[in-house]
């Protein structure tokens, strides 16, 4: 043995998604699942802030209301929406794996359409009615 | 926490690599990129270019591997034994996916062909992963048969059906390339124990032959060795066998909730 230990010192081998291992839908998607997680307990924040101005007076809650309906409020409320209702079907993908179906590739590849697809028809339709109805 | 970039002494030194040119009148050139190692040099690794002829060379990654071996440079080093997809020694990431480099054609690869190490593994040499934590974790879920009965005076005998229980699973042949697709497994593999072993302890769950599975079912129950799983399933689409560990993860904490009723 050499006074230093070769494996001590040994490189780790590149693995960053994208730039060494390929992006699959289904990777993809789940990592998709995490950020909207993390999206929505952001956006929990805005509810609560919500609550806050409508319970301080007019005037917090014009603000809050003003801000909402501005461009850059609008976009950030269609974004959580979506983030909520992808996070919801995926969550129903999540328990038909949990229940052990489902597993074959082909059913992967098509549950994970069927979850995008429904999550943007869905984030469609509440817009629609908000805008509209 | 996910780790997302490489340490200091792994990064890949984008100067070093060397370009080893097809001989001339070469007509079908295909670049082959390889992650380079020496441990012996104590230099950061890199990626060296090698253009195969592929008339002069066999249709499967592994083929080019040998042949760049013994036509141009023969230090170039990986593991391989069988050619056919039984030993599991060639496993490698190859164009941004876990395979058996002797299932690979390389008519399936589009552009140059790039051949890394397994991914998030400590690298011996080039291609040589360190599967020593690997294979610890297999020797720790007890992967035989364990009886508390009396030994039987002939075979354990078993239903067709019980039987028929172990298919997709048996056939692994632990090449590792589904753990170390798995970011679960990069960045937990201290404590997960990753696709590939979760499989061998279903393996022996569903065996109806052994005695243990309460044991098993215990050693399993852990934050980290089974529920670091979040069904990422880059395990199932990696398998170079076509089976599926998610489902066998699946049906294992399908057992343990089962067994709280």
């Amino acid at each position: 043995m050499s006074a230093k230990d070769p494996a001590a010192n040994r490189p780790l081998s590149p693995f960053m998604l994208g730039q060494y291992y390929r992006f699959q839908l289904s990777s993809a998607l789940s990592f998709l699942h995490r950020i909207t997680g993390v999206g929505l307990a952001i956006g929990s924040l805005g509810l609560a802030a919500w609550v806050l101005c409508a319970a301080m007076g007019p005037e917090q809650y014009a603000a809050y209301t003003g801000f909402a309906a501005s461009p850059f409020g609008q976009f950030l409320l269609i974004c959580w929406s979506w983030a909520l209702f992808y996070h919801a079907c995926n969550g129903v993908r999540h328990l038909v794996w949990d229940g052990g179906k489902a597993f074959e590739r082909s059913q992967v590849d098509l549950g994970g359409w069927i979850v995008v697809l429904s999550s943007l028809a869905l984030t469609a339709v509440l817009w629609l009615v908000v805008c509209f109805a | 926490m996910a780790q997302l970039t490489l340490p200091r002494n792994s990064r890949i030194d984008k100067a070093a690599g060397k370009v080893h040119k097809a001989e001339a009148g070469a007509k079908n050139i295909r670049k082959f990129k390889i992650y380079r190692y020496d441990p012996d040099a104590g230099a950061n690794p890199h990626v060296d270019t090698f253009e195969v002829d592929l008339d002069k060379c066999g249709p499967m990654v592994l083929d080019a591997l040998i042949k760049i071996k013994s036509e141009t440079d023969a230090t170039v080093t990986f593991r391989r034994s069988c050619r056919e997809g039984i030993c599991g020694s060639c496993a490698m990431n190859i164009d941004g996916g876990n395979h058996l480099a002797c299932l690979t054609h390389i008519k399936d690869i589009k552009g140059d062909v790039n051949i890394y190490p397994l991914p998030h593994m400590p690298v011996v040499k080039d291609l040589v992963p360190d599967l020593t934590h690997f294979y610890a974790q297999y020797a720790s879920i007890e992967p035989w048969l364990k009886t508390t009965t009396p030994a039987p005076t002939r075979e354990r005998l078993q239903t067709p059906e019980d039987r028929a229980k172990l298919d997709g699973l048996y056939e692994c042949i632990l090449c590792a390339c589904c753990s170390t697709a798995c970011p679960s497994y990069w960045w937990n593999g201290d404590r997960y124990l990753g696709p590939a072993i979760l499989m061998a302890a279903y393996r022996w769950l569903v065996d109806s032959r052994d005695e243990a599975t309460g044991e098993r079912l215990d050693m399993l129950e852990d934050p980290f060795k089974l529920y670091r799983c979040h069904t990422i399933l880059n395990c199932s689409r990696t398998c170079p066998k076509g089976l599926n560990p998610a489902r066998a993860i699946a049906e294992t904490k399908k057992m343990l909730v089962e067994r709280r009723n």
